[in-house]
């Protein structure tokens, strides 16, 4: 490495990693300058699937905005639902009855312990191993299955109205969403034992890939990546919405700043992520699922409202700005992967190649929310 | 007409071992499909026949029917002779594999060289072919292979040396007959000649997987790093000879680990030995081959060559140390 | 520190205004307006105090001041008609007033670019706007203070043309490389 950085990189090359390449996940490129297999210079190249949906935003209703946000993050859709319907009650003061707080909380813990559990598949499918993938999606699937039962589809939800959800669960749910936290705690210990300590696995990601804390602030990143870097920053605890704040739950917080803190901080999410599901589940109000007085044309008053939530890569924040009328004047989508990729390019100068992409493979990227 | 019945024996064992390698090849790509998919607690390929069985057939048929595309800018001479370069030595290699104490082609007295020298071969073949077909991964990938056939060759030829002084002999057939009557008489439990005869084998086992680029130690194809590395650029047959002799170097190496450590076709109780034995040890090498591969995740390329350098060729020299000094005192 | 120390630091480094805004309902806590010139030593201010970057982006506010002028002119025609009233229930004459009285050039539209800060440990999101005309849209990149801004300025430059001067690599970042085009101005006919 030393050798490395001593001698002039003269004979370098361009390696174009992507648009299609089995790392990316997606239609990512990154253009790579190259000493041998040491990365001199990576500049990620964006845009293949930018689909202005800022754009879109500021030519259809409020309401018809909404299925937008789940096609952003494809694997936290409830989430990016939960940040706009929740700017937009903020400003058109909407209230939401309690127990569709609580519908939105479980359901949307649930899709996060889907992201977090593909991410895994994947990413160690990124190092090399190929059988935990197929023992994520196993797990995933009955995630999957839940939600279908109670959004109506599988990946690209649209379930949050303003002012509640579209539709209240049923028993089954219940049933089905403690059946499979029970299942998923009988298999994180197998998870533990198979892959976390390899220790093929841990070579690879100890001590690679370091983001330092003052390198995520500089550069604006949020979830996982931060709290893998030291830095305890959850908008549940922060900037706390929903029923957040009644729920008890801790944010895994590692100080290694390396792969291997980000992987384990998302292994441990996976646990609070449950550990809150069954929280809400005990305490589950009855009432109404939709508030009653919710205005079928939505007219926020002038101004400009901003609202972040965490979803499983971090905090998505949305800014509109609103003109009184019924569609939004300007809606900002802030991405979580975009600031955290952001980093990218500074963090994997001076490392080899398959340490570059399992540090692409730790920031857990999601292209159509980068892109937008 | 006379014809010299040695000739007709060659021809014979020359059709045979081709049709071995390819039926290997074949059915190998069908074990390992059918055993990752167990270990990944799917079925596998179940359409095609009874358990897919004629699936690489299908496959077989679909590889030979699809257009050789030869991309502007390659060397089409190496590109083409690249597969070729891989595949032959692999056959050459079966010529001199004892299968049992009669079923052997040619029967030389240095076959353990002749096999390690084809074997060499095979990187060639793959550096020539990722060289020449003028992409960046198959040039980052040939770079790698070749390292990594430097690297892991050494310890391995170490620790062969050991059983070449322990044996006495380069004959393979006369290693295997050393070794007969019962498991506690293999090498690998050949105490007498070095207490780091097992430790022997794991690091002769490692370097095969090393050799044969197989996960974890898969650094020429590392299909999330370079794509297909070496493989990028191949479609169709080029691609499937690649494949078919990379599958029969797999079995070269479980049939030369065999018959170095497990007694070739000697029964581990002492009963029927027989070219069933052999098959079956050589066998369950592959299959150990295939586990470990859809177990591990890949290990990085200075990690492979520090194990190497740093663990397997000081141990392999210990090992050779400990031999050569215990053969002289006892 | 606080949100109230950091608001008086703000308003140290120039800002022109600085407002404490109500954060439930809003969702940020100070909404601060600067020149383009005071905006890197704004920004100075909120990186000293360990703030992170959350985003940069514009908003297009075409038509605003023709709005204005609509809203003083029918404010004013409101007022003369209460006049008017009053006056014919004192039984005068109505004053003549005139409505269209300045119909003078409309000042021209604005730009503005927002940037929004939050801090990891405390809450106090930051939104720092800064207003430019719409003929030359120039505002100094914060890039060498915020790497992270290099990426949400190149964003927002491909979206409205906010030219961020002294940005190392102002090139098109989400939209095709040869794109010459802001889609999110509000005169944008695709």
């Amino acid at each position: 490495m030393s050798a490395f950085a001593e001698s002039e990189a003269k004979e370098t090359f361009v390696l174009n990693l992507g648009p299609q390449h089995p790392a990316t996940h997606g239609v990512l490129r990154v253009k790579l300058t190259m000493d041998g297999e040491y990365i001199v210079e990576a500049e990620p190249v964006l845009g293949y699937i930018h689909r202005m949906h800022e754009k879109m935003g500021e030519n259809r209703t409020w309401a018809q905005f909404l299925p937008n946000t789940g096609r952003m993050d494809y694997l936290h859709a409830l989430a990016f639902n939960h940040g706009y319907v929740s700017v937009v009650e903020r400003a058109a003061g909407i209230e939401v009855p309690e127990r569709a707080e609580y519908l939105r909380v479980i359901t949307s813990e649930l899709n996060r312990v889907s992201s977090h559990l593909l991410w895994f598949g994947a990413f160690i499918l990124d190092l090399g191993g190929f059988s935990p993938l197929l023992y994520a999606f196993d797990d995933r699937e009955h995630i999957l299955d839940l939600l279908e039962s109670v959004t109506g589809s599988r990946l690209t939800y649209c379930y949050f109205r303003f002012g509640g959800v579209y539709n209240d669960i049923d028993g089954d749910f219940v049933v089905g969403a403690r059946a499979f936290i029970k299942r998923l705690r009988g298999r994180m210990p197998m998870y533990h034992n198979l892959v976390t300590k390899n220790i093929i696995l841990m070579k690879r990601l100890r001590e690679v890939g370091p983001i330092s804390a003052e390198m995520c602030r500089k550069y604006g990143a949020t979830g996982p990546v931060c709290r893998g870097s030291g830095i305890n920053f959850d908008v549940r605890k922060h900037e706390p919405y929903s029923i957040y704040p009644e729920m008890d739950f801790e944010v895994p917080v590692y100080e290694q700043c390396d792969s291997m803190a980000r992987y384990m901080v998302r292994m441990d999410e996976i646990e609070q992520s449950l550990r809150i599901v069954e929280q809400a589940l005990d305490k589950l109000p009855e009432g109404p699922v939709m508030a009653d007085k919710v205005p079928k044309i939505i007219k926020p008053p002038k101004g400009d409202y901003y609202h972040a939530v965490e979803t499983a890569r971090g905090s998505f924040g949305v800014r509109v700005v609103s003109d009184g009328s019924n569609t939004p004047y300007r809606l900002k989508l802030r991405s979580p992967t975009y600031s955290n990729l952001s980093l990218y390019g500074e963090a994997c100068q001076g490392m080899l190649l398959p340490d570059a992409l399992a540090l692409m493979g730790s920031l857990d990227l999601v292209i159509p929310e980068i892109d937008r | 007409m006379y014809v010299d019945p040695e000739i007709i024996r060659l021809l014979a064992f020359l059709i045979g071992v081709i049709a071995f390698a390819a039926l290997n090849a074949a059915y190998l790509v069908w074990l390992e499909r059918k055993e990752a998919a167990h270990i990944q607690r799917r079925i596998g390929p179940k359409e095609v026949g009874p358990f897919g069985l004629f699936q690489p057939l299908v496959d077989g048929i679909k590889l030979m029917t699809k257009q050789l595309i030869v991309p502007a800018g390659v060397d089409p001479v190496l590109f083409k002779i690249a597969p070729i370069l891989v595949m032959v030595p692999a056959i050459m290699s079966f010529v001199t594999i004892p299968f049992s104490d009669t079923l052997v082609a040619r029967n030389l007295d240095i076959g353990l060289l002749a096999i390690f020298a084809f074997a060499s071969v095979n990187v060639l073949g793959l550096l020539l072919g990722a060289w020449g077909s003028r992409n960046k991964y198959a040039v980052i990938s040939a770079a790698r292979v070749v390292s990594q056939n430097v690297a892991y060759e050494i310890p391995m030829l170490v620790t062969v040396v050991t059983l070449v002084m322990i044996s006495g002999t380069m004959n393979l057939s006369k290693i295997v007959g050393l070794q007969m009557g019962g498991f506690w008489h293999w090498n690998i439990f050949n105490f007498s000649a070095s207490p780091l005869m097992p430790v022997a084998f794991l690091i002769f086992f490692v370097c095969m997987l090393a050799e044969t680029n197989r996960a974890p130690f898969d650094m020429a194809e590392a299909e999330s790093e370079l794509v297909a590395g070496a493989f990028t650029e191949y479609s169709g047959m080029g691609f499937g000879v690649f494949f078919m002799g990379e599958y029969a170097n797999i079995v070269i190496g479980a049939s030369v680990a065999t018959i170095l450590f497990l007694g070739g076709w000697d029964c581990p109780f002492g009963l029927f030995p027989g070219v069933h034995w052999f098959l079956i040890k050589m066998y369950f090498l592959i299959f150990t081959v295939i586990w470990i591969r859809w177990t591990y995740p890949r290990t990085t390329f200075y990690g492979l060559l520090n194990l190497s350098w740093k663990i397997l060729i000081p141990i392999s020299f210990v090992n050779l140390i400990l031999t050569s000094a215990m053969l002289k005192v006892f | 520190m606080n949100c109230a120390a950091i608001k008086q630091k703000l308003a140290a480094s120039g800002a022109e205004s600085v407002i404490e805004t109500e954060y439930a309902r809003k969702g940020f806590a100070l909404d601060v307006q600067v020149a383009p010139e005071h905006l890197v030593a704004a920004v100075s201010v909120l990186d000293a105090e360990g703030f992170f970057i959350e985003a940069v982006t514009g908003v297009d506010w075409l038509g605003e001041q023709a709005a204005l002028r609509k809203e003083t002119e029918a404010k004013a025609a409101a007022e003369a008609k209460v006049k008017a009233e009053a006056a014919a229930a004192a039984g005068e004459e109505a004053p003549a007033v005139a409505v269209h009285a300045e119909q003078g050039e409309l000042p021209e539209d604005v730009l503005e670019a927002v940037y929004d800060f939050n801090h990891y440990e405390y809450l106090c999101r930051v939104t720092i706007r800064t207003r430019m005309v719409r003929s030359k849209p120039e505002v100094p990149t914060i890039s060498q203070i915020y790497p992270g801004a290099n990426w949400h300025e190149r964003e927002t430059h491909d979206f409205f043309g906010i030219i961020f001067v002294g940005h190392p690599y102002l090139v098109p970042l989400l939209l095709p490389e040869d794109a010459d085009y802001h889609p999110l101005l509000k005169d944008f006919r695709p």
